[in-house]
């Protein structure tokens, strides 16, 4: 596919989403913009993990550094009484450009390491988190987060559509870009590096690969994105608080990547799908039991967690590519069963 | 003079714990290879089931038989069961595997348990012992002090002074040669997880009294430190490891003191930036490269 083949099949899926929103009733909309929001992480995460055996533990951090950065812009942009457009647009330039420099900052000290390292060091940074939030609770609010006054929809699209489906169309329409860049990314002479350098560093540099700069600069553009995932959830919920971006919820993101299968776009979104919809289904179960409610209160939440975990170990042993891995096989071998009975088979 | 030594000698105990934890992370690497993000997880584990005997019995003792005892069980079951079966194509797979098990007991626990922090008594008293005018340290202190001396003490000796020590040092420095050399590879990595869960068990119970308490989560931050206390001593290096959880128990307690305790998990995230900048192998490491 050439790049603006590639870009017209981004949008065409775009497309679809959008006319299903208005099929959809306003929950499930906001569960789509939050999918959307999340496929920004899983994404740039798959990537990173995938493509140039990096692992992070503390992708929420870098959502959360482009959530605040959202909030704190678009709460300046409306005291500023800033026009629409800019109301709307700017706030998640900001969340990218801040997200890519913490990013690019955790990416120097720990992207030039092999193993364990990084994974340790953006493990501390996703702990780190709370006290950062209440540390400077001047400016972020501490515990309890900032509330973000968000440009809403147009007026003229009021009378159409429900806040909810805007959400969704907003969250679509930055996972798309995020979504095509990536998949532009994937297609460029930088994925040969990037493979390059996971495989076998001795050989990258003897190609004339800078492995450092590679890694670094992946760790940064997968935090880019991150940032924009974050910037959607900023401007779903209008709200941000250290509680949502917990080390559960980077955990979750992990768990997304792999079930999806590591190192592709496409289990990159199917996990972001997974991770919605398996809590909304554990707590259903949970209100449905008749159980005491403290118990109830206990499974809520936790349910999912060991789910998750349990899902985690049993792809990563017996299936390590992932859904995406498991269609492509299903999708390989209808297609290897066509051809195999047009010729007559040969006897041997 | 007093608060001085007061602060020196609660920062000491809470890096002789960390220096513990990062014990137990660096048996395990030195093993197998492995850094166990499962490490806290685990030990929380071994601690809730000690502390119901706590509750039970009332005595600190048997909690503390009951850590290892199950620590060790965890360890082996970790080994046997879950990590033995990764595939060893990329580190990163051991990495993930251990995050899935670390999510399973979390949520088991807190499904158990329950989120909230559980106070753990101990019957030592937390006052300082007066000579003169000066306060000087507490009985618990000295406990944590003695205790985590003893398990070093018994470390080292275990691993230059006998023959299982000698094994389990082979099969870590060349599993191939261990193998021709007679020495049970596989079954020295099950007892190197055993010891190191024990041990990380061990220092989750002996730092819990000083903490909020015991919650699911209690091991989170305790494995940051230990971490970052583990790579400042080189991963490899268990004197390292008791050096450099002096060093940042100390750090830690100065800072949090003077500017207040949510400053901690910061100074230990900038602490971890700046070692991984200027000195990734660590200060007492062997090995130099590490990037290959």
């Amino acid at each position: 596919m050439t790049p603006i083949q590639r870009w017209g099949a981004t949008a065409g899926i775009l497309v679809l989403a959008i006319a299903a929103t208005f099929v959809l009733d306003p929950y499930r909309n906001y569960l789509l913009a939050m999918t959307a929001a999340y496929v920004c992480a899983t994404s740039g995460l798959s990537l990173l993990v995938g493509r140039t055996g990096q692992l992070s533990l503390g992708h929420a951090a870098f959502m959360a550094a482009g959530a605040y950065a959202f909030a704190l812009t678009s709460n300046a942009l409306a005291e500023a009484d800033a026009p629409g457009p800019v109301h709307l647009l700017v706030p998640f330039l900001a969340a990218v450009v801040v997200a890519s420099v913490v990013g690019l900052i955790v990416g120097v000290a720990g992207a030039r390491l092999h193993g364990p390292y990084l994974a340790g060091l953006t493990l501390a940074l996703v702990i780190a988190l709370p006290a950062i939030a209440s540390t400077f609770g001047g400016l972020f609010g501490g515990d309890a987060g900032l509330y973000v006054s968000v440009e809403r929809r147009p007026d003229w699209l009021s009378t159409v559509i429900a806040t909810e489906q805007w959400q969704a169309w907003v969250g679509l329409i930055v996972a798309a870009i995020v979504f095509g860049a990536l998949a532009q990314l994937v297609r460029s002479p930088s994925a040969i590096r990037m493979q390059a350098v996971r495989d076998d560093e001795s050989a990258a540099r003897l190609s004339g690969i800078d492995p450092v700069r590679v890694r670094v600069g992946m760790f940064g553009i997968s935090a880019a994105a991150a940032g924009l995932g974050g910037g959607v959830l900023a401007y779903v919920t209008q709200a941000v608080s250290p509680g949502a971006y917990s080390l559960t919820f980077s955990l979750f993101l992990l768990v997304a990547v792999v079930i999806g299968g590591v190192g592709t776009l496409a289990g990159a979104v199917w996990g972001a799908i997974v991770i919605v919809l398996v809590p909304e289904i554990t707590t259903a179960i949970t209100e449905a039991l008749p159980l005491p409610a403290e118990l109830s209160q206990r499974l809520d939440g936790n349910l999912a967690i060991v789910v998750f975990g349990v899902i985690l170990v049993v792809v990563m042993l017996a299936a390590p590519q992932g859904i995406h891995g498991a269609v492509a096989a299903l999708t390989g071998r209808l297609r290897r069963r066509r051809p195999r009975t047009a010729p007559p088979a040969p006897t041997t | 003079m007093s608060t001085v030594l007061l602060l020196l000698g609660a920062g000491l105990a809470r890096g002789a714990v960390f220096a513990l934890f990062a014990l137990a992370l660096v048996l395990i690497w030195r093993a197998t290879r492995i850094a166990n993000f499962a490490q806290g997880a685990m030990s929380v584990a071994a601690a809730y089931l000690a502390y119901l005997v706590l509750v039970g019995t009332g005595s600190f003792a048997l909690a503390i038989v009951t850590v290892l005892v199950v620590g060790a069980a965890i360890g082996f079951g970790m080994e046997r069961g879950l990590m033995r079966f990764v595939p060893s194509r990329s580190p990163l797979n051991s990495i993930i595997v251990a995050i899935g098990a670390v999510m399973v007991l979390t949520g088991l626990l807190g499904i158990l348990f329950g989120a909230d922090y559980k106070p753990v008594s101990v019957p030592f008293s937390r006052e300082p012992i007066m000579i003169g005018e000066l306060a000087i340290v507490s009985p618990y202190t000295l406990f944590v002090f003695v205790v985590v001396a003893v398990v070093v003490a018994g470390i080292a000796l275990l691993f230059t002074r006998t023959s299982l020590g000698l094994a389990m040092r082979a099969s870590a420095f060349d599993d191939e040669v261990a193998r021709l050399n007679g020495v049970r590879v596989s079954r020295m990595r099950t007892l190197g997880w055993m010891l190191s869960a024990a041990v990380g068990g061990l220092a989750v119970l002996l730092a819990v009294p000083t903490e909020l308490g015991l919650s699911p989560h209690s091991g989170d931050l305790l494995f940051v430190n230990a971490f970052t206390v583990a790579i400042i001593g080189g991963l490899d290096s268990p004197v390292g490891a008791v050096i450099a959880g002096l060093l940042i128990g100390v750090l830690l307690t100065v800072v949090t003191t003077l500017w207040g305790a949510t400053v901690g998990p910061i100074a230990i995230l900038v602490l971890l930036v700046v070692v991984l900048l200027v000195r990734p192998q660590g200060i007492f490491s062997l090995r130099k490269a590490r990037l290959a």
